[in-house]
């Protein structure tokens, strides 16, 4: 390992902020002071977890030795990190959903696959020939954590049954799937 | 061999026609109704007709082909669910007096496949049911060849009518009522379809797939299996399948974890998106990689060729 470790990788840290002023900018500053790049923060304000911490996704380019000195500071400076690492969401999965996709309020599904934590949406497509009442489909595409497939598709199932949808998985095993 | 037909269904009808082509001679062959009896072998041609004009193959009690003489009993009576009968007592009487059995049948094997195996460890006869699993593909057949601890999973096509609505709406662009309608009027589809698009049918082979791969260590049966069908799946999801390069297919799975059979999304022109009513099953093998076989998954000459090969391995 130690002749890569000059090669700068993208990770992303998930943090939980206190809900005060100034906590954001607080839990940065690390990241800067150690040189790792900033990519995107994602801030879920609004999302607050049951102890009462607001969490922040951040992606961010840094070599592995500065990555371990980051998490370090934000250690030290008493940041909650949750997750640290590279691949997060390495697993891309396309799915698609059918039924009354409109009328079961598409905007809270697509809330509800969100918090279930291990997956995000990162691309939909819609159809809907008869407008918004009537059946129509959306396909889906979810990044997911390693080797969280099997349990994100469980979480869709029970979505989907509770709204009464059409789930399409894909078949991931076998074939060139 | 000397064989009796149970079953004057397409599959029956078609084994009468095609057993002196393969070297054995029907002696008895009955309907729900009736039966005709010859030790010298029937006059196929002229019972096939009989049944045609008259809806009834002879003028016997159906009862009276176990009094034929007959080396293997051929089971074609259509598949029932639950206690699997008639057809398990069919079965169960040839086994009782020792004759080999043949089933085209899926009930006795889905449903009762315990039951099924304690009766033949009694009996001299043996029991096969290759015509069962997927019509004319030799399925269980190369899992035996294989050995079935060296197969790990089976998955596949195995309803040609569901297959056949799917890709249709898929190369098409229509919705599932105008498809099935279509294939109605093409007879790829029963006036009764459900035991097709609700994934029944191919839940059934799966189930028998899994008794086979669990080789008597876990008992499946229609109940233990996950089952989703077609009907759900509108226009607008397969085109959205295809944008996207894939394509929605009635899969079945039996693995370790059980048996699933489910609308699936897969790429387009991969090994499993056979098109039609044509059937596939692809096997997981611990040391082989997959081994795929595909071919005609129903009808009467396809099934009773799986029927007279299994009775020639009796031989």
């Amino acid at each position: 390992m130690s002749e890569v470790r000059n090669d700068v990788q993208a990770y992303t840290l998930r943090l939980e902020l206190v809900d005060e002023p100034g906590e954001l900018l607080r839990s940065l500053q690390p990241i800067a002071e150690h040189g790792g790049n900033l990519l995107s923060i994602f801030h879920e304000r609004g999302n607050v977890t049951p102890r009462g911490y607001i969490p922040v996704e951040v992606d961010i380019e840094a070599t592995p030795d500065r990555f371990d000195n980051i998490v370090e500071g934000l250690s030290e400076a008493g940041i909650n990190v949750i997750q640290a690492g590279t691949e997060r969401y390495s697993e891309r999965l396309t799915i698609i959903l059918s039924g009354h996709l409109i009328e079961t309020d598409l905007s809270d599904t697509l809330t509800q696959i969100e918090a279930t934590r291990n997956a995000t949406v990162t691309d939909i497509s819609l159809s809907a020939p008869a407008g918004s009442i009537g059946v129509s489909s959306a396909r889906l595409q979810l990044a997911a954590e390693s080797g969280s497939t099997e349990a994100v598709l469980s979480a869709m199932r029970d979505i989907t049954d509770e709204k009464d949808l059409q789930l399409v998985e894909p078949l991931t095993v076998g074939g060139r799937a | 061999m000397r064989l009796c037909v149970l079953g004057a269904g397409a599959v029956g009808s078609a084994v009468v026609e095609l057993a002196a082509e393969h070297g054995h001679v029907v002696t008895g062959f009955a309907d729900s109704e009736s039966a005709v009896v010859d030790a010298d072998g029937i006059d196929a041609d002229a019972v096939l007709s009989k049944k045609h004009a008259d809806g009834v193959v002879g003028d016997g009690d159906p009862e009276s082909v176990f009094d034929a003489d007959y080396d293997v009993l051929v089971e074609a009576t259509p598949t029932t669910l639950g206690d699997a009968e008639p057809g398990f007592s069919h079965v169960e009487r040839a086994l009782t007096d020792d004759r080999d059995v043949v089933l085209a049948n899926k009930g006795p094997v889905a449903e009762r496949y315990a039951d099924l195996r304690a009766l033949e460890a009694e009996s001299e006869g043996t029991v096969q049911f290759e015509a069962a699993v997927g019509g004319a593909i030799p399925v269980l057949s190369t899992i035996s060849d294989l050995g079935a601890p060296h197969v790990t999973a089976a998955r596949g096509v195995l309803n040609g009518t569901a297959n056949f609505v799917l890709s249709r709406m898929a190369a098409e662009g229509l919705d599932y009522e105008h498809v099935l309608a279509e294939a109605q009027d093409l007879g790829v589809a029963e006036a009764d379809p459900t035991f097709d698009v609700d994934g029944i049918d191919a839940a059934l082979k799966f189930v028998i797939l899994a008794n086979v791969l669990s080789d008597g260590e876990t008992e499946y049966a229609l109940d233990d299996a996950e089952v989703e069908g077609i009907r759900n799946v509108p226009g607008t999801a397969l085109d959205l399948a295809a944008e996207d390069g894939r394509t929605v297919r009635l899969i079945g799975e039996a693995t370790a974890d059980g048996v699933r059979v489910a609308p699936r999304l897969i790429p387009q022109g991969s090994t499993l998106s056979v098109t039609g009513t044509q059937n596939i099953v692809q096997l997981e093998t611990k040391h082989a990689g997959q081994l795929n076989i595909s071919g005609r998954g129903a009808g009467g000459p396809e099934t009773a060729t799986a029927v007279l090969s299994d009775v020639s391995r009796l031989e």
